[in-house]
């Protein structure tokens, strides 16, 4: 029998039931919808948290001050210095000290409880934030220990009502008059927290005036961009010598941490990763449901053509040809259902990615050919699977039972 | 040198229904000439149906030996007799056991589906129908024939692959006695025309009136026989 024949015949079959097998096609419908929204929108968040931190750059380090040691010596200034020696630390390009503290802003009438960042001139080299107007942070600020400031736009905002024209402005930190240098520009919110409500003052400056310390030049961290991401792992490692030795630490418990933004995405990654799984997980259990009525509707398919089938043997069919014909009956339920859950699963990570856009945070779903793929064939063994067992009851009826049958 | 297109000896058919054995055929022995017609009469329960199914290769013998048109069918597997089927059996059944939602064209192809056989299977179809006289309704479903067109139908898909016999059950037994006769008188020409081997089972003495020889069963043995 050629497969045109048998495929017009199971099609025939199931247009005879539409309410029947609309609703059994609905099951696979919303499981494979399920599975590829599910899908759509892990991969979309790790899409855009590896984006996020990959715009740190690659080949950024983060050093702080604890680790595995009980009493941790505090990070100082003269550790960023030291790091900085060529000699030593040949992989490392520059470095950035910064001293971080929560402070209030105000001007006449308005005030902002804002991070307060002191930074370097590297600072801005190693870090991805961009001056909308006015000037950065320069060595000079930091060696005259200038009462400058750089404001965030959401801090701007806050006390000013306006994003620019700024430069000039007088602005109280802490009650302390700074001159405002510089506005940054809007970066918008991320995973770690918004970027714009912060301000940036001169280190030195910050650590005279408005941060109180234990030890005189502590800083709270310190930025290491290695040259290049190649030699992240070197720079590491130079870096882990040089603090080792000034804290005068033995092997296996520095009392400082040194993170690299690959360590960052390889957990982001896992983590992610996890929740994908974990969705299109539950979203699959789904699946199997709906595989379970398509199992259930082909058992009553093959109760009530048992006539038909005794008919079909008796004229020469053999059991292969029941077989197939009932198996691509059901694998025309699931792949329909299939496709149609593709469309609808797409529908629905675009719904929710408006949701979530209106609500602030952007998910940009990421439904690859994976996981269309996936679900294709997924929704396929479905239908054999469950479609298997009903078509070979319907092959093994014996012709003389089947054609006694009511 | 009598032609015989049905050779069985001492046939037996015995059912398990749960531990016990229940015989429906205790030793049939039956030799059938080709191009003949032939009337298996017997009340119900007497084992005639069981006799056509095992004749027609729906079914196996217990045990006994059975040769159809030259070939020892008694040991074959069940994809080699639905081949027999398919290439030497034409079945007639008083229910006609039409698919509900196929045209008639496409109901009398059907066995040319699960066949080999190439060449124009809608041509050979509609050729079938014109031989039963459908030649003008070839794209009605059953439910827009009368009874004795639906048998015509199912006649005209017996036919459709050349078959050594046609075995019709009771075949004007869901027919009113106009239809009825006409679909006899239907058989009776394929019979000659084709000379298809015919074999009737009936327990209408009028129907068994056709056949040259009428083989009576009781009790799962043949009784009696008459021949013209």
């Amino acid at each position: 029998m050629r497969f045109l024949d048998i495929l017009l015949e199971a099609l025939q079959s199931i247009s005879v039931n539409k309410m029947r097998s609309g609703l059994t096609i609905l099951g696979i419908v919303i499981g494979v919808a399920a599975v590829i929204a599910m899908l759509g929108i892990g991969n979309g968040t790790k899409q855009s948290i590896t984006n996020q931190i990959e715009s740190l750059g690659t080949n950024l380090l983060f050093v702080n001050a604890g680790g595995d040691a009980d009493n941790p010596e505090p990070l100082t200034l003269r550790d960023a210095e030291a790091i900085q020696d060529r000699s030593k630390a040949p992989s490392v390009a520059n470095v950035a000290p910064i001293l971080q503290t929560q402070i209030t802003a105000s001007v006449a009438g308005e005030s902002t409880y804002t991070t307060l960042i002191g930074v370097t001139a590297a600072y801005f080299a190693v870090q991805n934030v961009k001056i909308a107007e006015g000037s950065a942070i320069l060595d000079r600020h930091v060696t005259n220990y200038e009462t400058v400031v750089i404001l965030g736009s959401e801090v701007a905002e806050d006390l000013f009502n306006r994003t620019s024209d700024l430069v000039g402005e007088k602005v109280r930190l802490n009650g302390q008059v700074f001159t405002v240098i510089g506005v940054l520009e809007s970066a918008g919110g991320t995973s770690f927290g918004s970027q714009d409500n912060r301000v940036l003052v001169p280190l030195s400056s910050a650590q005279v005036r408005l941060v109180s310390r234990s030890v005189p030049d502590e800083v709270s961290m310190i930025y290491v961009q290695a040259k290049d991401s190649e030699s992240v792992e070197t720079a590491m490692e130079e870096v882990a010598r040089i603090l080792r030795a000034r804290h005068r630490r033995n092997l296996g418990t520095d009392d400082f941490e040194i993170r690299s933004t690959q360590s960052f995405l390889e957990t982001a990654s896992t983590v992610t990763g996890i929740m994908t799984a974990f969705l299109g997980g539950i979203a699959g259990v789904s699946l199997l449901v709906g595989g379970i009525g398509i199992m259930n509707i082909m058992l009553v398919t093959v109760v009530e053509r048992t006539r038909e089938i005794g008919l079909r043997k008796a004229v020469g069919a053999r059991r292969i040809d029941i077989l197939i014909q009932f198996l691509l009956e059901s694998l025309l339920l699931s792949l329909s259902g299939g496709v149609i859950g593709i469309l609808l699963g797409y529908a629905i990570s675009f719904l929710i990615d408006r949701l979530a856009t209106m609500s602030g945070t952007s998910i940009n779903p990421l439904i690859t050919l994976d996981s269309i793929l996936m679900a294709t064939l997924f929704s396929l063994a479905v239908g054999i699977f469950f479609g298997l067992y009903p078509a070979n009851r319907a092959a093994r009826l014996e012709p003389v039972e089947a054609l006694r049958s009511e | 040198m009598t032609d015989w297109v049905i050779e069985a000896e001492n046939i037996t058919k015995v059912y398990r229904m749960g531990s016990v054995e229940v015989p429906a055929l205790r030793g049939v022995s039956l030799r059938v000439a080709r191009g003949s017609v032939t009337a298996i009469m017997g009340p119900s329960g007497s084992g005639k149906s069981t006799l056509m199914n095992l004749l027609g290769c729906l079914d196996r013998p217990t045990s006994g030996k059975y040769v159809l048109d030259g070939e020892n069918v008694a040991e074959l597997n069940d994809n080699q007799l639905a081949s027999i089927r398919n290439r030497k059996i034409g079945f007639v059944f008083q229910t006609f056991n039409l698919l509900p939602r196929a045209t008639a064209l496409n109901n009398v192809e059907l066995p040319l589906r699960y066949s080999n056989a190439n060449g124009n299977r809608v041509e050979k179809a509609r050729q079938a129908l014109e031989a039963v006289g459908l030649g003008n309704r070839i794209h009605h479903r059953p439910n827009e024939l009368s009874g004795g067109q639906q048998q015509r139908v199912a006649i005209a898909r017996a036919i459709i692959n050349h078959p050594s016999i046609i075995f019709a059950d009771e075949p004007t037994g869901n027919l009113d006695s106009k239809s009825g006769e006409e679909i006899m008188d239907l058989l009776m020409t394929l019979n000659r025309q084709m000379g298809t081997t015919l074999i009737l089972v009936t327990h209408d003495p009028d129907i068994a009136t056709y056949a040259d020889r009428v083989i009576f069963i009781r009790d799962g043995q043949i009784v009696r026989e008459e021949c013209k």
